[in-house]
């Protein structure tokens, strides 16, 4: 018996031993690369600003005033996000809950672009609020609940959680932990379950944010509609990166994609890409209704309706035209485009809805422009995610089957 | 059972008791609140208003804010717009040039002390409070600083120390309400020196002011902005001129700002409840598709492998009768030869 516990921690250290070797080998692949430069300038730019943010305050980085409390890091990394880090409950859902296995492939990949997305928005957030410390005071010291924000913060909290454990798997399968493994795997249901209703109620809520403000945002984009609009949108944002995070991950990391990813790759874009043009469809309706429900038709012709109109005909209805024409020829360069202009969309309606529509009434001298340095900690931000998940994917079986489990 | 003149008719009386009371706590439910009884507010008339800034100063003494660059009698400040800030939770704008307007009009700006306040429904972590005095109090010390209130208070009230690194708060105009708790009045109603602004019941207020546009109605306009905007604010507004053109907005609605998410909200529970047993039957209906799609093509497979054995049982057979028939032919082709030889032979022997 002894001599059996003393080989089993010696398998485990040789496993941990084998981990630290592969994580040594990603950072070296990481930063030793035509990348690895800028990523590196980015990072030390981004700590810089780091600490500037944190001893002059938000004044000494941004340009946000009274009249304009909320900037990019609400408006891009907090709501825009959220949005394209769908990707994970979508895909979880359609493969553990709909029954899609076929797509099993994606379901890791996704997962972690989620993770690491909700990180990045807790980070960011970390950048945006006054005392970031305090930040768990609304859920140990005093509820808010009659906030939408109480709601929205609550649940990004827990889905992340859910997302660190349908994580969890790969991240012990490198380390060799197969006991604590076995038992996260049982769980996959009862997280996806958790991980939709989660999204629902967040990706929903953070529409609901601007319910309480239609006197400052543009009639055309505020709707009583606005948490179902957040929601469906979410959705196919979330087929969308997948598509697209498919065809990236293809041409970064060919290396390190087994067959089954290969041939999936297809598939996996046909089948996405109908459900997101059928969605995109939904939403055009929902949206239409939207304008019919509050009778805003007149607005169209003014500059903000116009504005409106390239964001609901050329990245809401082109995207959903594109992706049935691409599925209909099997041309996954149409599918990839159609992913592309459907991410750049829900992009420019979060910006839409929380900064350029935003607000809308004040004189031009009182609007909201973003200070250079709000964009370099935005960049610095989504930098450290793609480093995060390049390092995470060269050790973690993300990209392909771990050889060692099957199930 | 039998049911006696004297109980029939003290049901008869229950039942009338209950309907007179169901009536009272119908009629004394909160269902549209219209701020707590007796609270306080102020009533700002602007047609008494001269424009000179002492409210302004009264509001920076007694709130300890830091002395502004230029001296509060320097007039020349209302050249420009200006809005509440870290520095000032009160500011007066003049307005020049209104039609019908015989000289510069006069707008005062501080939080509006709302019945059923948007920064308050906002805060998720209940930093603000509704008084009963009418004043919102605000509480820097659980305050996290994500500005939600800023975005949305309808009024754009609410400000926020960019520059403090570590120690930001929200500023806003709080109706002095440390000093209403002793008894005083607010900063700006304490150094007003025309009865511009007036410090009473809101209820009262109301009808100070609807008595005032009663006795000149040609020198107010009738709205008493302020009784009805986003549900009713405590402090009251009247105006020589059209509300609009102080820059005061007349499109907010009468909505109070909590109704405007309530629906929102309501739904999390529906979410909550429903969406698990609506996932979990899909989850059964793909499985059940898939134990049906294995049964079928378990069938199928049984099937064509019945057919394909009966199938190769049917051409053995067929093959065998043939081998049969074939056997027979030849032995009895070989018979035949047989005896023909020996018939033959019998000939050739006899001859």
């Amino acid at each position: 018996m002894p001599r059996e516990s003393a080989t089993a921690s010696k398998t485990v250290l040789s496993s941990f031993d084998q981990a630290l070797k592969d994580l040594v080998k990603a950072l070296r692949e990481t930063f030793i690369s035509p990348f690895g430069f800028v990523y590196i300038i980015i990072i030390l730019l981004g700590l810089i600003l780091t600490i500037l943010r944190f001893t002059k305050g938000l004044a000494g980085v941004t340009n946000l005033s009274d009249y304009n409390a909320w900037g990019i890091w609400i408006g891009f990394d907090l709501l825009t996000g959220v949005a394209l880090a769908a990707g994970g409950f979508v895909t979880s859902a359609a493969v553990y809950i709909f029954g899609y296995k076929k797509y099993h492939f994606a379901v890791r990949p996704a997962i972690l672009t989620g993770f690491l997305g909700y990180a990045l928005v807790i980070v960011a957030l970390n950048y945006d609020v006054g005392r970031p410390w305090r930040m768990p005071y609304p859920f140990i010291l005093q509820q808010g609940t009659t906030s939408v924000l109480f709601e929205v913060g609550a649940c990004v909290v827990l889905y992340f959680l859910v997302l660190f454990m349908e994580f969890c798997p790969a991240a012990l399968e490198w380390l060799g932990l197969k006991k604590l493994r076995k038992q996260l795997i049982k769980l996959t249901l009862v997280l996806t379950i958790f991980g939709v209703i989660l999204s629902t109620l967040h990706q929903s809520s953070l529409g609901s944010l601007f319910l309480i403000a239609p006197s400052k945002l543009h009639p055309l984009w505020y709707s009583s509609y606005l948490p179902i609009f957040f929601f469906v949108s979410s959705v196919f944002a979330g087929f969308s990166i997948v598509i697209f995070e498919s065809a990236l991950s293809h041409r970064f990391f060919g290396d390190k994609m087994d067959e089954a990813l290969q041939k999936g790759r297809e598939d996996l874009a046909l089948g996405f890409g109908k459900a997101a043009s059928l969605v995109l469809a939904g939403y055009f309706a929902v949206k239409i209704f939207g304008i019919s429900v509050d009778n805003h038709w007149h607005l169209l012709g003014t500059p903000y309706g116009i504005w409106f109109l390239v964001e609901l005909l050329g990245f809401v209805a082109l995207p959903c035209f594109l992706y049935a024409v691409g599925v209909r020829d099997r041309n996954l360069t149409i599918i990839k485009w159609a992913a592309i202009c459907t991410v750049i969309g829900v992009m420019l309606n979060r910006l839409n809805i929380s900064l350029i529509a935003f607000n809308w009434h004040l004189p031009s001298a009182d609007r909201y422009f973003p200070h250079w340095m709000e964009i370099a900690i935005s960049v610095f931000i989504v930098t450290l995610g793609i480093v995060a998940f390049r390092i995470i994917a060269s050790m973690m079986p993300i990209l392909h089957d771990h050889p060692d489990y099957n199930d | 059972m039998s049911i006696s003149r004297r109980k029939f008719l003290g049901w008869l009386g229950v039942a009338g008791i209950s309907t007179v009371l169901d009536k009272r706590v119908y009629a004394a439910s909160n269902k549209h609140f219209s701020g707590y009884p007796d609270s306080g507010g102020v009533l700002y008339d602007n047609v008494l208003c001269i424009g000179c800034r002492d409210c302004e100063n009264g509001c920076n003494q007694v709130n300890e804010l830091p002395q502004p660059d230029k001296p509060f009698d320097d007039l020349s400040i209302l050249d420009n717009k200006r809005r509440t800030s870290p520095k000032a939770y009160t500011v007066v704008n003049r307005y020049d040039g209104i039609k019908d307007a015989k000289g510069p009009v006069y707008r005062k700006i501080q939080c509006n002390h709302c019945l059923e306040p948007a920064c308050a429904s906002s805060c998720f972590v209940k930093a603000y409070t509704k008084t009963e005095t009418g004043a919102v109090t605000y509480d820097s010390s659980v305050c996290v600083g994500c500005r939600y209130c800023m975005i949305a208070c309808p009024f754009e009230i609410p400000t926020y120390e960019y520059d403090k690194a570590l120690t930001p708060r929200i500023m806003k105009c709080t109706m002095c309400y440390p000093r209403l708790l002793k008894g005083k009045l607010p900063g700006c109603v304490q150094l007003c020196p025309t009865e511009a602004l007036t410090f009473g019941k809101r209820t009262q207020l109301i009808k100070t002011a609807r008595e005032r546009i009663r006795k000149y109605p040609d020198r107010y306009i009738d709205h008493i902005y302020g009784e009805h905007e986003m549900g009713g604010t405590s402090w009251l507004y009247l105006s020589g001129v059209p509300f609009r053109d102080l820059g005061m907005r007349e499109d907010l609605g009468i909505t109070p700002a909590p109704e405007l998410t309530k629906g929102a909200l309501g739904s999390v529970p529906i979410i909550v409840g429903l969406w698990p047993a609506v996932l979990t039957g899909m989850y059964a209906l793909s499985k059940r598709k898939e134990k049906i799609a294995r049964e079928e093509k378990e069938e199928a497979v049984a099937t064509a492998l019945a057919k394909a054995s009966a199938e190769a049982e049917e051409k053995l057979s067929k093959v065998l009768t043939e081998a049969e028939v074939k056997n027979q032919t030849a032995i009895e082709g070989a018979v035949k030869k047989a005896l023909g030889k020996v018939a033959d032979n019998q000939t050739k022997e006899g001859t």
